[in-house]
């Protein structure tokens, strides 16, 4: 069990532009710059199999290839580093360690795609890590990675760091674009596709932080090396970001498709204070829970989804026995309440009814037919929203349900969790 | 009298305030970074701050006011000089971020959403902070604390109050 992380390895100071050279850092882009065309670029991509980190896993290489051939206006590409799925924690350390790492992939992904000015949207709450990609982005500069006539190819390219201002929503791209060209943060309906009609009205790909962060890696060493970690239909290493009752919490890059026991057990140390495991939300808050039983599964897009959940954004959230059920879907739909940015009936006041009634459970105010009311409410608000936050409330709180009824009847009984909760801040 | 002599915003504020005029291909793009910067020099959303920028860089007062309302992380009246905002999404729930919260106030002795009698903490709850491996966390400011037991949580108040 000892993997050797590709985007996260463990070299000190890499921040630091001399130190990221010093370890191979921007040959890639020489690479790409001087032995391929932008097409070839993308064709690498395609080839490698690499799909989106974001969430949606959509294939990254195609994504591109659906700017529109006979376009003449300005292209832009804008890079997800809103981070904000509860659970997900892995792009801010990709940020910290190795931002020069995301810039030389947003480069690399600029050429492929024609553009020459790129946006990177930060969370506003990561204030340290903007300030860490901002001297990046200088230093890149001084050294001709940026600005005009990038190595001498005659490529330009200009990255402008955004920061958002502690919305979720924004980390939905057609929201991210709203943000950016200075509107509250309202998703818009597709199509128009980004790729096709995006960021004032041009064309526009939006990709994740790690997503690029692959992309010097792969055109460093090819598609088929890339394609040589995971599974044939998700290839390369996926970073798992493990929190809550774990001996070790934290990030693990392995290759896609390892069992979530040996995640859980051999990298994040097993469950604290030997407790059994109750549950496991594998993507993120937005995905289906699974039973603690079910961690003989791979972490990859397809056996999760044949698990009856999703990777997402590999946001690993483990329950111990000692959880309260009731409470953790209160919590999580409290954030979809939150969050919700308004403009669809069925999420606005779904979301709300969700939470209230989660709300009265939780207090001992619930009562038994409002768990069908709740399931009643999921299958209303999804596939009825413009954007898929609407759709992300449901699953957690649903299979929470259906998985653990028996905790949600105790608690409407008994006005109290039917697990005696652990000790956790000490 | 010169628009610059009557000025609320500093010459730093001004300045960079400029520099965001020639970086995007449309002006109203500069809402979400102007808040950042009112936000930066009062600590909440002065409304005399944005109503300068707004005559500075012709772009209507309205936007500002709409995102001032759509964006959560900028407070829209004065707080403590130390705003405290505890993650009270799912990950720091199962590490104790209800303890936490309960602990907090206690020392501080005000409820969520309060400021301190001597005006320096203001305590309140925030969603997912992308820091859930090192749950329970906190944000003081522009800080994160990660990791947090109640000895740290000591600490971190302690030096605060000495910095004062
Ligand atoms: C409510 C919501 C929130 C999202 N938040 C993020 C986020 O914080 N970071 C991210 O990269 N993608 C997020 N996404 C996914 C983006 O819409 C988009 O699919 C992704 O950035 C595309 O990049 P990729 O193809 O490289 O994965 C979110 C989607 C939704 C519906
Ligand atoms: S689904 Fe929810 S968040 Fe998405 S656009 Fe509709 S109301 Fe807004
Ligand atoms: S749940 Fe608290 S930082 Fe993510």
């Amino acid at each position: 069990m000892s993997f050797e992380p590709i985007l996260l390895k463990p070299i000190p100071d890499d921040d630091q532009i001399d130190v990221y050279e010093k370890h191979g850092g921007y040959s890639a882009l020489a690479k790409a710059l001087k032995e391929y065309s932008p097409e070839q670029i993308t064709q690498i991509v395609i080839d490698s199999g690499l799909r989106g980190r974001g969430g949606a896993g959509f294939p990254t290489g195609r994504k591109w290839t659906f700017i529109p051939k006979d376009n003449t206006k300005p292209v832009y590409l804008c890079v997800n580093a809103d981070e904000s799925e509860p659970g997900t924690f892995k792009d801010r350390q990709l940020m910290r360690e190795h931002p020069h790492l995301l810039i030389e992939g947003t480069i690399i992904a600029a050429y492929a795609i024609n553009c020459h000015q790129a946006f990177i949207y930060i969370r506003g709450e990561f204030a340290a890590e903007a300030r860490l990609l901002e001297k990046a982005i200088a230093e890149a500069s001084t050294k001709g990675y940026l600005g005009k006539n990038i190595l001498g190819s005659g490529f330009d390219l200009n990255i402008t760091l955004y920061r958002g201002g502690g919305a979720y929503i924004c980390g939905e791209e057609t929201a991210l674009m709203t943000s950016l060209e200075g509107g509250p943060g309202y998703p818009r309906v597709k199509p128009p596709f980004p790729a096709v009609a995006g960021l004032y009205g041009c064309p526009t790909i939006i990709n994740n932080v790690e997503t690029l962060c692959n992309l010097p890696p792969i055109v460093a060493n090819g598609a088929d090396w890339f394609k040589s970690y995971g599974t044939p239909k998700s290839p390369g290493t996926k970073i798992f970001c493990v929190s809550g009752h774990v001996n070790k919490p934290g990030n693990y890059e392995l290759p896609m498709g390892v069992s979530m026991r040996e995640l859980l057990f051999d990298y994040a140390g097993g469950i604290k204070n030997d407790k059994s495991l109750k549950a496991v939300i594998p993507g993120g808050s937005s995905v289906p829970m699974l039973t603690g039983d079910k961690i003989d599964v791979n972490m990859d897009f397809e056996s999760l989804a044949e698990a009856g959940s999703m990777l997402g954004s590999a946001g690993v959230i483990v329950m111990d026995e000692t959880t309260c059920i009731v409470k953790a879907a209160y919590v999580i739909s409290r954030f979809y309440q939150h969050e919700s940015c308004g403009q669809c009936t069925p999420c606005r006041q779904g979301t709300l009814w969700m939470y209230r009634i989660l709300h009265r459970i939780e207090h001992g105010k619930g009562r038994t037919e409002e768990l069908d009311l709740l399931l009643d409410i999921c299958d209303n608000i999804e596939g009825n929203t413009i954007c898929p936050l609407g759709d992300a409330a449901v699953p957690s709180v649903r299979t929470s349900i259906r998985l653990f009824r028996d905790e949600y009847e105790y608690h409407i009984k008994h006005k109290k969790c039917m697990v005696e909760l652990g000790p956790r801040f000490e | 009298m010169n628009k610059a002599d009557k000025s609320i915003l500093t010459k730093s504020t001004i300045e960079r305030l400029e520099k965001l005029l020639v970086v995007f291909p449309e002006k109203k793009s500069i809402v979400l970074p102007a808040l950042h910067l009112v936000y930066e020099q009062f600590g909440y959303l002065n409304k005399a701050a944005i109503a300068e920028i707004a005559a500075r860089t012709g772009v209507p007062d309205i936007y500002f006011e709409e995102g001032a309302n759509f964006y959560t992380m900028f407070p829209i009246a004065p707080v403590g000089k130390y705003l405290i905002q505890v993650c009270h999404n799912i990950s720091c729930t199962l590490m104790g971020a209800d303890e936490l919260v309960r602990y907090l106030k206690e020392k501080l002795k005000i409820e969520v959403g309060e400021t301190t009698a001597d005006g320096l903490f203001t305590l309140v709850t925030v969603e997912c902070l992308g820091s859930c491996g090192t749950a329970p966390v906190m944000q003081i400011n522009d800080t994160y604390y990660e990791n947090l037991t109640r000895e740290k949580v000591d600490r971190i108040l302690e030096k605060l109050r000495r910095q004062e």
